[in-house]
């Protein structure tokens, strides 16, 4: 009933399009970020060339991945670091 | 080439009055049927009877394009391409579409591509004539998604700027707060639009009668279909006014200061 008193009143939370907008909203976060098998290796390897500017990692168990759950979409990369490298940290 | 991932949001109709509407304003125009196996562009316009060749006769090599092609009761300067019946998507290859698009560009001034429902092969098809490219959506959150979809693909295949169509929107219930409206819809797609057509009966009627309803002057979604010929036609028009007038539950909130 109040829900009823309030769209008649012109509340708009309570609106079907909100809800519609809402879902929308999050269903494309998931539908757009679907990137390629290529796309990733990409993001890779670019991601192994800037670390390896400061640290040297394992680039064979290097994982990326695009983590998704209801709420949000994450990039998740596990990058095992073999050594630091010492002369970054003196040259500044 | 018109297109819209999801089916059942007007394509088609979309085509047959824009087609129509760009001869009605004296430009030479061709409409092709890309929806192999499911043909429906020749019924729409009325054409249905007139059919001989179709669209994979002329890529195969069966008859000239000339022979395939159907002139229009109305006007002597738009023609249909019809798609095949018997076929499926695969007897046209993108290849032959490109060769195709390029003789249809020689002879006209527009070649409306009315493009299958779906993202496979049709879809392709259709691209690989096509310089630009209408997005046809609903404001219901299956077509809207689906058209994101393909707008992501159109891209990805160097269609740059599609335009965006908003059909069957009902003001009433856009008022209401029950349908998303055209702002809520350009947020989430982010291109641009092209036009705004109301749900109306008359389109309806005028498949019911193979006659475009662009040429119904009495008809809304005619006006809109007219607005968005000349919009293509370069013009700058204003979006039609789809406003709903004041009920009492308008006027009783106002007067109590809710609005």
């Amino acid at each position: 009933m109040l829900e009823f008193i309030s769209r008649m009143l012109g509340r708009e939370n309570s609106s079907s399009k909100n809800v519609a907008k809402e879902r929308l909203r999050l269903v494309l976060v998931h539908d757009r970020a679907t990137i390629s098998p290529h796309m990733l290796n990409q993001l890779k390897e670019d991601l192994i060339k800037v670390i390896s500017n400061y640290m040297e990692i394992d680039e064979v168990n290097l994982e990326v991945n695009l983590n998704q759950d209801d709420r949000e979409v994450a990039l998740v990369a596990n990058i095992p670091v073999v050594k630091m490298k010492r002369d970054y940290a003196t040259k500044g | 080439m018109v297109t819209s991932g999801k089916g059942g949001v007007g394509k088609t109709t979309t085509s047959a009055n824009l087609g129509t509407g760009l001869a009605s304003a004296g430009h030479k125009v061709v409409l092709v049927d890309t929806d192999i196996g499911l043909r429906n562009l020749d019924v729409v316009m009325g054409l249905e009877n007139r059919i001989v060749y179709d669209i994979v006769d002329v890529t195969s090599g069966n008859c000239r394009l000339k022979q395939a092609l159907i002139k229009d009761k109305r006007f002597e300067n738009l023609y249909l391409l019809p798609a095949a019946q018997t076929k499926d998507k695969t007897a046209v290859s993108p290849e032959q579409m490109r060769t195709l698009a390029a003789e249809l560009k020689e002879e006209f001034d527009f070649a409306v591509i009315d493009c299958p429902a779906g993202i496979e092969q049709g879809f392709r098809n259709a691209i690989a004539g096509a310089d630009r490219a209408v997005v046809v959506t609903t404001p219901e959150v299956s077509a809207v998604r689906d058209a994101d979809r393909i707008i992501g693909l159109l891209e990805a295949n160097e269609l740059r700027n599609p335009r965006l169509i908003i059909n069957r929107i009902r003001p009433q219930m856009v008022k209401r707060g029950d349908m998303m409206d055209i702002s809520d819809i350009l947020d989430i797609l982010a291109i641009e639009l092209l036009g705004v057509v109301p749900e109306d009966e008359s389109i309806v009627i005028s498949t019911n009668r193979g006659e475009p309803a662009v040429m119904d002057h009495s008809s809304k979604a005619g006006e809109a279909y007219r607005r968005i010929t000349r919009r293509i036609r370069g013009e700058e028009v204003p979006l039609m006014n789809l406003d709903v007038p004041d009920g009492l539950m308008d006027r009783l909130k106002r007067l109590i200061g809710m609005r």
